[in-house]
C-alpha cells in the first residue's frame, strides 16, 4: 500500500487577477522506503504540491485533491489537530535555506528540543539525550558543544544537519527535502545528499526531493516525476528517464545540460520562457516551446494516456508507436525570448 | 607580461583588516593570496571554488572596485595603482566591467532599461547626444536579444534570464575588453543557462571579449573555458589549460571538487573523494596548508608549510607537496 | 485566468501607477482619507467663493452667536462666531489655507534637508555619520514642542520662525529613514555597476540610491504634515506660531480657550477640523505604506 497516495492535486491561489493555478492534477505515490525526485524548473510548482500536502500554504492557497491519502489516514479529512500529529512527526520536510529556517533567537538544542516536546514527549534529560544522539547521526562534530549555538554561529551545512536532525527526530516515514542543498557549496552538497540517503537506508524511510538539479536526481532518487509549469509531465524511473525521456519537455531539458553537449560548438536550448501566471498557452503549455508542437497541440490540452506507465502528459509521446511529426534538426538556433516577458510570480510569493 | 595580454595579474593578494571590538581582538582576514595569470582577448578563464575561496574578492580587484594589498595588476599596458576607495581612471574603468551573479539585484529597480543602458554614456562619453545613446541603447538591446519595446520598462517586468541579458548589455555599452562574470548563470533555469551562455559566446566572438569566468558549476566551466583556476582558501591550488585540469585533476582538492559535482547520468555511481568537514573560518586560518585539515593525504609536513605553486609539467601548477601521490590514487579511481 | 484589464503595458510608468493605485485603494481607510483631503483641499483652494463671509471682519452685534441648531443660532453664521464677531466656519475654510500650506512648506523643507543629510551621513558613513546621528540624537532628545518653542523665542516670534522650529524638529525622523533605506541599499550591486560606470558620489546618491529609498520617506511625509499641522496648532494656540488675526486653526483654539465652557463651538469645531484632518491624513498614509512597502520588497 502507497504510505503517500495523492491523486488530482491542484493548488490555486486567490490573486488580483483571479485564481492561478499553480499546481494543476498531480498525482503521487510513494511507497514506504521509495526515494523519489521531484524535478522542475522555476514555475513548474513542484514545490507548492508539496507544501499543499504538508498543510504549509498560506490562506490564499486553495488545495484540491481527488484523494490525498498518508498511510491510509485521509489528510483532507482529518482535523487540524490530527493533521498536526502527522506533519513532522510522521511525514517532515527540510527546506531550500537553512540559514533562514532556523530560528535565529533560539540555540539549537532549544529548537530541536521543542520538535520532540511535541511529537514524543519525554523528560527533559530524555530529550536532552535524543537530541545529542540526533545531533551525532547527523555528522555534526562535538554535539555537545553545538547544541548550545545559535543558527548564526554555524555554516550552511551545519545548519542543514540541524534541520535535518530536527526533521527526523520524530523517526517520520516520509521526508521531503525542498531543494536542500542549492544554497550551499557542491563539496557540502555531496555530504548532506549522502547523508539523506544513508538516513534513508537506516531508517527505511521515504524520501521525496525536490530539486531542479538533473545531476542530483541521477545520483540520489530512483524514481522521478517531472513537472512543468504546474503540471506533471512526466513520471518514470530514474535509468528509463535519462535513456528514454518520454516528454519533449524532458528530452529538450536533458540536451540543455552542458555536460550532455558533446562538441558542439552552442549549447542546445529550449527557446522561450516558462509561461507565467498571465500568458499560460492555449492547449498544452509546452507548446509554444516545442519542437514537435502541432496544430492539435496548439488547441487541446493533453491527457495521459491511461495505459502510459510513465503518465507523460502529451499528445505525441516520445518513443510511442503512434508518434506525430518526426523529431526535427535539434535546433541550436538561439532564437529571441518570446513577448510577453515573465510578469511577476503570484502573490503570495511562494517558492514555485 | 605577453605583448597582446589584455590583463595580467601578478600575485595579486587582498586583505581585510577586521577592527577589534570590545570582545575582540583586531584580526586580518587574508581573503586573496597571490593569484597570477594572463588574460587574452577571445579567451576564457575560469575560477573556480566555493564560498570562502576568495573568487569574489577577486572579481573585486579585477574591476578595480578595491585595490590590491600587495601584487600588481595591469590592465592593457597600464599599470593600476589605486588607494583604498579611489576611483579607477576613465580610461582603465571603460576596459573591465562586471556581470553578477543575482539577476534580481544588479538592476536599478527605478530606473528604466534605456536609462540603465544610457547611463555609461551619458557619464563616459559626453560627446554623444541623447538621440545618439538612445540610438546606441537600442541596438545593443537588440544584440542581446531583446525588443525594442522592452527599452522603456522596468526590471521587475523580466525574468531573470532576461534581466542577465540586460545585465550584459549594460556591461558592453562602452566596448569594454574583459568581462568579470560573477556566476552569471548560476542563478538561472537550466533550460534559460544554455540561453545565456550561447549569447556570451556569440559576443565574445564577435567583440573579441576576454572572459573571466567564476563559477562553481564544473559542467558549464568545462565546455566554455580555455584555463581554470581552481581556488581554496584564498589561494589558487591549481591552474592550468581546462582540458587537462578537468581531465587530469591533479590537487586533491580539485579531484575532491570535482567528484563531488553531481553528474546526470544514473549509470555512473563513482567513487567519490570523500570531503570530509567544512572550509576553515578565514578569522582562524589553519597552518600551513590551508586544505590539510580535510585532506586525505595530509601529513604533518602539510601542517608546516603552506606549499606553493609549482609546475608540474610545462602547462599546469599544482599546489600540493603529494602531488605525484594525488595523481596516481585519482588515476586508480577513475 | 482573467487577463488584467489596465490598457498600459507592464513594465511601463503607466503600468506602474495603475498597479500601485488598485493595491491603495483596495483599502478603504486610505480611500476615505484620500477623499477628505482632496475636498480640504479644494475647500481651501476656493476659500473666497466658499466662505460665506470675510474671516477678519468682525460683527459686533453678533458676539458668540451659537451655531445655527441652537435657539439662538441664524443661518447666516452656521456655526456661531466668536469672542470679537467673526464667523467661523469662514475663518475654519480660510484657516484650512493657512495650515495646510503652512504644513506643507514644513515638510518640504523638513524632508528636503532631512534627506540630504540622511543621504550624506549613509552614504559616506565615518565621521561624517557620526556626527549627524548625533546631532540628530540631540534634536530627538528634546520635547518636541519644547525645543520648537526655544527656537522660536530665540528667532523672534512669527510664522517663520515657528515653520524653521517645527522643520527642525521633524528633521530626525527624515534623516535616520532615509539613512538606513542608504544603508541598506549602498551595497547591492547595481549601486556597484554604476560605480563602475563612472558615477561620482553625487550621482550615486541622488539619482541612483534616492528613488529606491522614497518609499518609507513618502510614508513617513505624511505623518510628518499631521504631525505638522498639529504643532503649529499648538504653537498658535501658545501664541507663539501665527499672529492674529490670521484664522489659523491652532491659534482660534487658543483665542476662544477661555469660552469652553460658556462658548463651546468656538473652541470644538477648530479642535474638531485639527483632529479630522490629522485622521485622514494618517489613514491615507497607512494606504501609501500598504501600497508602497510590497512594491519595494518585491524587486
Amino acid at each position: 500500500m502507497a504510505l503517500l497516495d495523492i491523486e488530482g492535486l491542484s493548488v490555486r491561489f486567490k490573486t488580483s487577477s483571479g485564481l492561478f493555478a499553480a499546481v494543476e492534477d498531480v498525482d503521487i505515490n510513494v511507497d514506504r522506503g521509495e526515494v523519489w525526485s521531484i524535478v522542475g524548473e522555476s514555475g513548474s510548482g513542484k514545490s507548492v504540491s508539496m507544501l499543499a500536502v504538508m498543510g504549509l500554504l498560506p490562506w490564499t492557497a486553495q488545495v484540491t485533491a481527488d484523494r490525498m491519502t498518508f498511510d491510509g489516514q485521509d489528510l483532507q479529512q482529518m482535523n487540524s489537530r490530527q493533521r498536526r500529529r502527522i506533519i513532522g512527526g510522521e511525514m517532515s520536510m527540510i527546506f531550500q535555506e537553512p540559514m533562514s529556517s532556523l530560528n535565529p533567537c533560539f540555540t539549537v538544542g532549544t529548537q530541536i528540543d521543542e520538535m520532540i516536546k511535541q511529537h514524543l514527549g519525554g523528560s527533559r534529560k530524555e530529550r536532552h539525550e535524543r537530541a545529542l544522539d540526533l545531533l551525532a547521526q547527523v555528522g555534526i562534530p562535538d554535539p555537545a558543544q553545538r547544541i548550545k549555538a545559535y543558527p548564526h554561529q554555524l555554516s550552511g551545512g551545519m545548519s542543514q544537519r540541524v534541520m535535518i536532525a530536527m526533521a527526523i527526530s520524530c523517526n517520520p516515514r516520509l521526508l521531503i527535502a525542498d531543494e536542500p542543498t542549492t544554497a550551499l557549496d557542491v563539496t557540502i552538497q555531496a555530504q548532506i545528499l549522502e547523508l539523506l540517503l544513508k538516513l534513508q537506508e537506516d531508517t527505511g524511510m521515504a524520501l521525496i526531493l525536490i530539486t531542479h538539479d538533473m545531476g542530483v536526481v541521477a545520483e540520489t532518487a530512483k524514481h522521478v516525476v517531472v513537472q512543468y509549469a504546474g503540471r506533471q509531465v512526466e513520471k518514470q524511473d530514474v535509468k528509463s528517464l535519462f535513456a528514454h525521456p518520454r516528454h519533449p519537455y524532458t528530452e529538450a531539458l536533458l540536451s540543455a545540460l552542458p555536460e550532455r553537449a558533446g562538441d558542439q560548438d552552442r549549447l542546445p536550448t529550449i527557446p522561450g520562457v516558462v509561461p507565467g501566471e498571465h500568458d499560460r498557452p492555449s492547449g498544452c503549455l509546452f507548446n509554444p516551446r516545442c519542437q514537435y508542437a502541432t496544430e492539435l497541440c496548439r488547441e487541446v490540452e493533453p491527457v495521459a494516456a491511461p495505459d502510459d506507465p510513465a503518465s507523460t502528459l502529451c499528445h505525441y509521446p516520445l518513443d510511442h508507436p503512434a508518434a506525430g511529426t518526426p523529431p526535427s534538426a535539434a535546433p541550436s538556433q538561439d532564437p529571441p525570448p518570446s513577448d510577453p516577458p515573465s510578469p511577476n510570480p503570484p502573490r503570495p510569493e511562494v517558492r514555485p | 607580461m605577453s605583448r597582446d595580454a589584455v590583463l595580467s595579474a601578478v600575485n595579486l593578494t587582498r586583505h581585510y583588516q577586521i577592527k577589534g571590538g570590545p570582545f575582540s581582538k583586531p584580526a586580518t582576514v587574508k581573503a586573496l593570496n597571490e593569484a597570477s595569470f594572463e588574460l587574452y582577448p577571445g579567451q576564457t578563464l575560469a575560477v573556480v571554488g566555493e564560498s570562502g575561496c576568495g573568487k569574489s574578492t577577486l572579481a573585486r580587484v579585477l574591476t578595480m572596485i578595491e585595490p590590491p594589498t600587495s601584487g600588481q595588476l595591469t590592465i592593457s599596458g597600464h599599470h593600476v595603482s589605486l588607494k583604498e576607495g579611489q576611483r579607477p581612471p576613465a580610461a582603465l574603468r571603460r576596459e573591465v566591467q562586471i556581470i553578477f551573479q543575482n539577476p534580481y539585484g544588479s538592476l536599478n529597480p527605478r530606473k528604466t532599461v534605456a536609462t540603465m543602458l544610457e547611463e555609461p554614456l551619458k557619464l563616459n562619453r559626453k560627446e554623444m547626444s541623447a538621440a545618439e545613446r538612445r540610438e546606441a541603447a537600442l541596438e545593443m538591446i537588440a544584440k542581446v536579444g531583446l525588443r525594442p519595446e522592452h527599452a522603456d520598462r522596468y526590471p521587475h517586468m523580466f525574468s531573470g534570464g532576461q534581466r542577465q541579458r540586460i545585465a550584459i548589455a549594460r556591461a558592453l555599452m562602452l566596448n569594454p575588453k574583459i568581462l568579470v562574470l560573477d556566476e552569471p548563470v548560476s542563478a538561472l533555469d537550466l533550460s534559460i543557462q544554455a540561453q545565456v551562455l550561447n549569447l556570451l559566446a556569440d559576443l565574445q566572438d564577435e567583440f573579441g571579449l576576454a572572459y573571466v569566468f567564476i563559477s562553481h558549476d564544473l559542467s558549464v566551466v568545462r565546455r566554455i573555458a580555455d584555463d581554470v583556476i581552481v581556488m581554496y582558501f584564498g589561494q589558487p591550488v591549481e591552474t592550468g589549460p581546462a582540458e587537462e585540469v578537468f581531465t587530469t585533476p591533479r590537487h586533491p582538492y580539485t579531484q575532491a571538487l570535482f567528484s563531488a559535482t553531481p553528474v546526470a547520468d544514473p549509470n555512473r555511481r563513482r567513487e567519490r573523494v570523500h570531503l570530509k568537514g567544512e572550509p576553515p573560518s578565514p578569522l582562524a586560518p589553519p597552518p600551513g596548508c590551508p586544505f590539510a585539515p580535510r585532506c586525505h593525504l595530509a601529513t604533518e609536513e602539510c601542517t608546516q608549510v603552506d606549499p606553493p605553486l609549482e609546475y608540474v609539467n610545462d602547462r599546469v601548477e599544482v599546489a600540493c607537496i603529494h602531488v605525484d601521490q594525488a595523481a596516481a590514487k585519482y588515476a586508480v579511481a577513475g | 485566468m482573467t487577463a488584467i484589464s489596465t490598457p498600459a503595458a507592464p513594465g511601463t510608468f503607466r503600468y506602474q501607477l495603475a498597479s500601485f493605485w488598485s493595491d491603495f485603494s483596495a483599502s478603504r481607510g486610505a480611500l476615505v482619507g484620500l477623499l477628505f483631503i482632496v475636498f480640504i483641499l479644494l475647500v481651501a483652494l476656493f476659500a473666497p467663493w466658499v466662505a460665506p463671509h470675510d474671516p477678519a471682519m468682525q460683527d459686533r452685534s453678533a458676539l458668540l452667536v451659537p451655531p445655527v441648531w441652537h435657539a439662538e443660532g441664524s443661518w447666516s453664521y452656521l456655526l456661531g462666531t466668536d469672542a470679537v464677531g467673526r464667523d467661523i466656519l469662514s475663518r475654519l475654510i480660510y484657516g484650512a489655507r493657512y495650515s495646510l500650506s503652512i504644513s506643507a512648506m514644513v515638510v518640504v523643507l523638513s524632508m528636503g534637508v532631512g534627506i540630504f543629510l540622511g543621504l550624506l551621513a549613509g552614504y559616506f558613513r565615518g565621521w561624517v555619520e557620526t556626527v549627524i546621528t548625533r546631532v540628530m540624537d540631540v534634536v530627538l532628545a528634546f520635547p518636541s514642542l519644547l525645543l520648537a518653542l526655544g527656537l522660536v523665542a530665540i528667532l523672534s516670534p512669527g510664522l517663520t520662525s515657528a515653520m524653521i522650529a517645527i522643520a527642525m524638529v521633524q528633521l530626525p525622523y527624515f534623516v535616520r529613514l532615509t539613512r538606513a533605506a542608504v544603508i541598506g541599499e549602498k551595497d547591492r550591486e547595481y549601486v556597484i555597476a554604476s560605480r563602475l560606470s563612472g558615477a561620482g558620489h553625487l550621482r550615486l546618491m541622488f539619482n541612483t540610491l534616492l528613488p529606491n529609498c522614497m518609499a518609507p520617506l513618502i510614508v513617513q511625509a505624511t505623518l510628518s504634515f499631521s504631525t505638522a499641522i498639529l504643532d503649529i496648532a499648538a504653537l498658535g494656540f501658545l501664541g507663539m506660531g501665527v499672529q492674529p488675526p490670521t484664522p489659523e486653526w491652532g491659534a482660534m483654539l487658543a483665542n476662544a480657550r477661555e469660552f469652553m465652557g460658556s462658548a463651546y463651538w468656538a473652541v470644538t469645531f477648530p479642535g474638531l477640523i485639527i483632529l479630522l484632518t490629522v485622521l485622514m491624513i494618517n489613514l491615507m498614509g497607512d494606504g501609501l505604506r500598504d501600497a508602497l512597502d510590497p512594491k519595494m520588497k518585491r524587486s
